[in-house]
């Protein structure tokens, strides 16, 4: 599958992105923020990164940029858009995915493995997982902590949109496990179509066994549509 | 006021004064003496330590830029990469805003590398700071600090995307009222892409690219045709602010306007002096002259004073030489990444720097005479009265009759001194990039980069400093320190290829603190030698002390290498248990002169460090590389502060958190000199049974010795020495280990 | 009663924020916006206490914790009521 990866002024894992997506047999462009073209088979991917030095309000402003309408068409469309990490955070500002991401519980900013457990089959982006299953990906943010209202969290549990959560080394959703506060533990969403990813974990530094793990295969395979991760 | 009171009050010597007026053959006017100021101070010029720079080896096989011809040293990595690296501090301006200084000296030295032409991949720091658990207000102001500079770093690495891959933290009274923040940058290039800071080319456009002027670092300088009122005070920012986000656009833009072929002739970064410098440098070098008109420059206050923008350091702005008739491509690669791009002047061949306000001529000056010919200073070096008793060393009186070798390594545990440093390293993003293969807490720090041609290098790096060895002997503490940056690569299989400096040291005026520059130049040149490590470049940072007195004399030295093709990295951890434990290298402790547990655990600094064979370092070394190239090799892991024992304690503290029986080699002496004794030259390495043979074979025929201390397995540590046993739960240990650092930070 | 503190950089202090937001205004069409400055606006709780001690305390509390004397200013608004 083709990709575009979009690089906002301040992305830094565009290239990583597109790195970890050819390395997988996939096929990926880097696209600046100010062009607006998007092949109607393309998967969007958001990546991390300080778009415009997290300034105000992460991804506040990258939101309003060219390229972020042509996202919005595309994903009204079907197409699938993977948002990681500021990449979540434009999408929550965009309105593409509900809440918001805000300052870590612990105010620092971390950089570690975390564990992560999948919690729905039914999305493109776990298809290449069991359910339950447990997964380390590395997390690198100061602004991780998921809110959103209580009405939200409601409907994202019921409509099973929750795709991770974060959970310690025996795969236990606990307080002491989540690394920045997030309600209910949310480390990752899908939009109610199910084409729209949003997480802060980063599955693209997730490939290689050199770079500490091959978790992160699953959910970039599960978006260029494969299913069971080779 | 009268020309030379003003030059006296902007720190300028009559002497100094005289020679600027008779070079120029007039008197200088306030703006002129404000640029000769910043030009020939000792940050700028080095004119105090200039003599004594020169006694290190700059010159090697490897070596593509030199020390001091550019603003960062260049080294051959092989199949066309060259690395491009430097170390810098930013001490003062971190002890008034701890935050903002560490940041902006991130953004510093971020600049001085992609000023070479190349992509920065990685950063390190080295920082050391008063006792965290000091107690009342030192302990306080001390963590307040700690978090400061911490969280800078880690705003400004982050948002631009470098990984801060290791460094050190480091605790000692001697820099309470002055913290030392020294941050390093390496960056990546194919040797064609090697940029130089000169000015060439008659009639080609000087371009400002960055952020706008203002009136930042000029806090300290002297006001000229102004009064010094509150007000103007107020105008006048005490810490420069830096934005990493126009650091990481700035690097983007220059690194796509690089390839661009033969568009760019020169760049050159605004840092210290900032217009001022990098104008008379670019022009120095380029043997050319170069003609500025204020009136361009992007300023971001009003009614600035041509002595304010040319002595401005604000942030984030470098000066580019382009091809003449090539000005719209630059102008459209600044313009698409929203930064200003400003043509204000053109490259002459005057030899001058003439700065124009609105078409009026206000400072015309010889470029050499501003970069090049500051004065060279002989500073007088005396060896301290005090020396001989600093260095008393009478064990029977600081050790207790009975050796109390367990509470002592617990002791050493619960210490911050020791603790791990995942607290701040968990604050630094080590990953972006997807080219860190060895991440924080281990000996190097190792990179993997792509070569021009295709397929991967790996490239180790670390950050080493200690000024507790350098106060009780500059020279062979300073040696010491060269062989541990040394021997850490040799851990990740690496042969160093260049060395950058950043020397701190107190007052240069006072010739027992110049003694210990001076033993320390000559001692790091001695060991540089001895490894065929030259030094590439680095910076000076003098007066460094408080009322309560100089710091400890502190280099520190900033190594990288390159890792053999066929090494395997091994943690520096143990795994699980069942592997045989050698020391390669002496047996000897070294005494436990200048030790980090004569200082944590009896509280004293006494003795010095036993002399650095360099000769069986380099041997060492060597054989190490081999090791690493052998199937069966599971952990590696230096021997430094804490001697043998807390070597092989931080062993123990891997995933599995894996024990092991062991007896530690001592000779006639205490046990604890054994256990905790700091000399130079052993290695640890934790191997499978059947690897045994060819590595004793490696180190029998490199002329290295190989002790067999014991194996792994179990959940303790147990030691024999000298017939006695102790045993520690590792479990215990490792917590002390986890906590020690965190506990004495707070929140 | 509530006390108001309004936290500002001082005039000479670049605002990278401020920066940042002032070229999205631009981008969202306000040409005419020529600067961004960004500060905090900070309210706290007042119950009881004597208003002149209050006023000496939150003073003190405004220049040590609520700003960075080194690069900020800052006002102080003691009202009554909540």
């Amino acid at each position: 599958m083709r990709f575009a990866v979009v690089q906002f002024p301040g992305s830094n894992c565009d290239q990583d992105c597109v790195h970890a997506l050819r390395g997988l047999g996939q096929e990926a462009r880097l696209v600046w923020h100010h062009e607006t073209r998007l092949d109607p088979d393309e998967g969007v991917i958001l990546p991390g990164g300080f778009s415009y030095g997290d300034y105000l309000r992460c991804g506040a402003i990258a939101r309003f940029s060219p390229m972020m309408q042509s996202v919005k068409a595309a994903a009204e469309r079907g197409q699938v858009v993977v948002g990681i990490c500021n990449g979540f955070q434009i999408l929550c500002e965009a309105g593409l995915l509900p809440g918001a991401l805000t300052r870590n519980e612990g105010l620092h900013f971390r950089c570690e493995p975390s564990h992560l457990r999948v919690e729905s089959p039914a999305s493109r982006f776990t298809s290449g997982y069991g359910t339950g299953q447990m997964l380390r990906i590395p997390i690198a943010h100061g602004e991780g902590c998921y809110r959103a209202e209580p009405k939200v969290l409601e409907e994202l549990e019921a409509r099973q949109q929750i795709l991770f959560r974060y959970c310690d080394a025996e795969g236990r959703v606990t307080a002491e496990a989540n690394p920045n506060g997030s309600s209910h533990s949310i480390a990752g969403i899908r939009n109610q179509a199910g084409n729209v990813l949003g997480m802060m974990p980063h599955p693209e530094r997730a490939c290689e066994p050199e770079m500490g793990g091959l978790d992160g295969r699953g959910i970039l395979l599960g978006a260029a549509g494969i299913g069971r991760s080779a | 006021m009268k020309a030379k009171e003003f030059a006296l009050k902007l720190g300028l010597t009559e002497e100094e004064f005289d020679r600027i007026q008779n070079g120029l053959g007039r008197e200088p006017n306030e703006t002129e003496l404000g640029m000769f100021s910043v030009m020939w101070s000792e940050h700028c010029s080095y004119k105090n330590t200039r003599k004594e720079l020169r006694k290190f080896p700059t010159t090697g096989p490897a070596v593509l830029v030199k020390a001091g011809e550019e603003n960062a040293g260049v080294v051959d990595a092989g199949d066309g990469l060259a690395l491009a690296f430097k170390i810098e501090s930013h001490n003062h301006p971190s002890a008034v805003e701890p935050f903002q200084g560490a940041a902006t000296g991130v953004g510093g030295i971020l600049r001085d590398i992609f000023t070479m032409g190349a992509r920065p991949v990685a950063f390190m720091d080295s920082l050391r700071f008063g006792r965290p658990d000091a107690p009342g207000e030192a302990g306080k102001r001390t963590r307040s600090l700690i978090h400061g500079v911490v969280a800078g770093i880690s705003h400004y690495g982050n948002c631009v995307g470098v990984p801060t891959v290791g460094g050190e933290l480091v605790f000692d009274p001697a820099y309470e009222g002055n913290p030392l923040v020294n941050v390093f940058c390496l960056g990546t290039l194919r040797h064609d892409q090697i940029r130089r800071g000169a000015a060439k080319g008659v009639g080609n456009p000087v371009f400002y690219v960055g952020a706008k002027t203002g009136r930042d670092g000029l806090a300290g300088a002297a006001f000229a045709s102004r009064d010094l009122t509150e007000e103007s005070k107020a105008d006048r920012p005490a810490v420069q602010v830096g934005d990493p986000f126009v650091g990481k656009l700035l690097f983007e833009a220059c690194l796509e306007l690089y390839a661009r072929p033969d568009l760019v002739v020169g760049v050159q970064d605004m840092g210290a002096a900032g217009l001022t410098c990098s104008t008379c440098e670019t022009a120095s070098r380029g043997g050319s002259g170069i003609e500025i008109e204020l009136r361009k420059v992007p300023q971001r206050e009003t009614g600035m004073t041509p002595f304010e923008t040319l002595l401005s350091e604000s942030q984030e702005r470098m000066l580019i030489i382009v091809r003449k008739g090539r000005e719209r491509e630059l102008k459209e690669i600044f313009a698409r990444w929203g930064l200003d791009a400003a043509e204000i002047g053109t490259v002459t061949d005057t030899g001058r720097v003439v700065v124009m306000e609105g078409g009026k001529v206000v400072a015309d000056l010889p470029a050499r005479m501003l970069a090049d010919d500051a004065p060279v200073y002989e500073r007088a070096a005396m060896t301290p009265a005090k020396l001989a008793e600093k260095q008393k060393y009478d064990l029977g009186k600081i050790l207790p009759a009975q050796p109390r070798v367990k509470e002592d390594l617990l002791k050493l545990a619960r210490s911050p001194a020791t603790g791990s440093r995942r607290w701040v390293w968990n604050q630094y993003d080590h990953m972006v990039g997807l080219r860190t293969v060895v991440r924080p807490g281990s000996d190097a720090a190792v990179l993997r980069v792509e070569k021009p041609g295709g397929g991967w290098v790996r490239v180790a790096m670390t950050l080493d400093g200690n000024g507790r060895w350098c106060a009780q002997d500059p020279r062979e503490g300073s040696k010491a320190l060269v062989a541990e940056a040394c021997r850490n690569l040799a851990c990740a299989g690496a042969v160093p290829l260049g060395l950058t400096d950043n020397l701190n040291y107190g007052n240069p005026h006072d010739p027992e603190l110049f003694w210990q520059l001076r033993e320390g130049v000559e001692g790091m040149a001695e060991a540089c030698r001895a490894f065929d490590l030259p030094v590439t470049g680095g910076n000076v940072s003098l007066y460094n002390q408080s009322p309560s007195g100089p710091i400890h004399p502190t280099p520190v030295v900033g190594v990288v290498g390159k890792v053999d093709e066929g090494v395997k990295l091994a943690p520096a951890v143990f795994s699980t248990g069942g592997g045989e434990v050698v020391l390669l290298g002496t047996t000897a402790s070294g005494g436990l002169g200048a030790s980090l547990y004569l200082q944590e655990v009896h509280g004293v600094i006494a003795g010095k460090l036993a002399a650095v064979d360099l000769v069986s370092e380099k041997k060492l070394h060597a054989v190490t590389r081999m090791v690493l190239a052998q199937p069966g090799v599971r952990a590696v892991h230096d021997v430094g502060e804490g001697g043998i024992l807390w070597a092989l304690a931080e062993m123990t503290f891997g995933e599995g958190s894996a024990g092991g029986e062991f007896r530690v080699p001592c000779g006639k002496e205490r046990p604890e000199e054994a256990l905790f004794g700091e000399g130079a030259g052993r290695i640890l390495v934790e191997l499978d049974e059947t690897s045994m043979p060819t590595v004793e074979n490696l180190a029998k025929e490199g002329g290295v010795e190989l002790t067999h201390l014991g194996r792994t397995g179990g959940k303790d540590l147990q030691v024999t020495v000298h017939g006695a046993e102790m045993i520690w739960p590792v479990a215990e240990l490792r917590d002390g280990f986890e906590k020690s650092l965190p506990k004495a930070l707070g929140p | 009663m509530k006390a108001v503190v309004t936290v500002t950089l001082k005039p000479s202090i670049l605002d990278p924020q401020g920066e940042a937001v002032l070229h999205a205004v631009k981008g969202m069409g306000l040409q005419e916006v020529k600067s961004v400055r960004i500060g905090k606006h900070i309210e706290l709780e007042i119950e009881g206490g004597d208003e002149k001690k209050l006023k000496a305390k939150l003073e003190e509390i405004s220049r040590e914790l609520l700003s960075n004397p080194v690069m900020e200013n800052f006002h102080l608004d003691l009202r009554a009521g909540g």
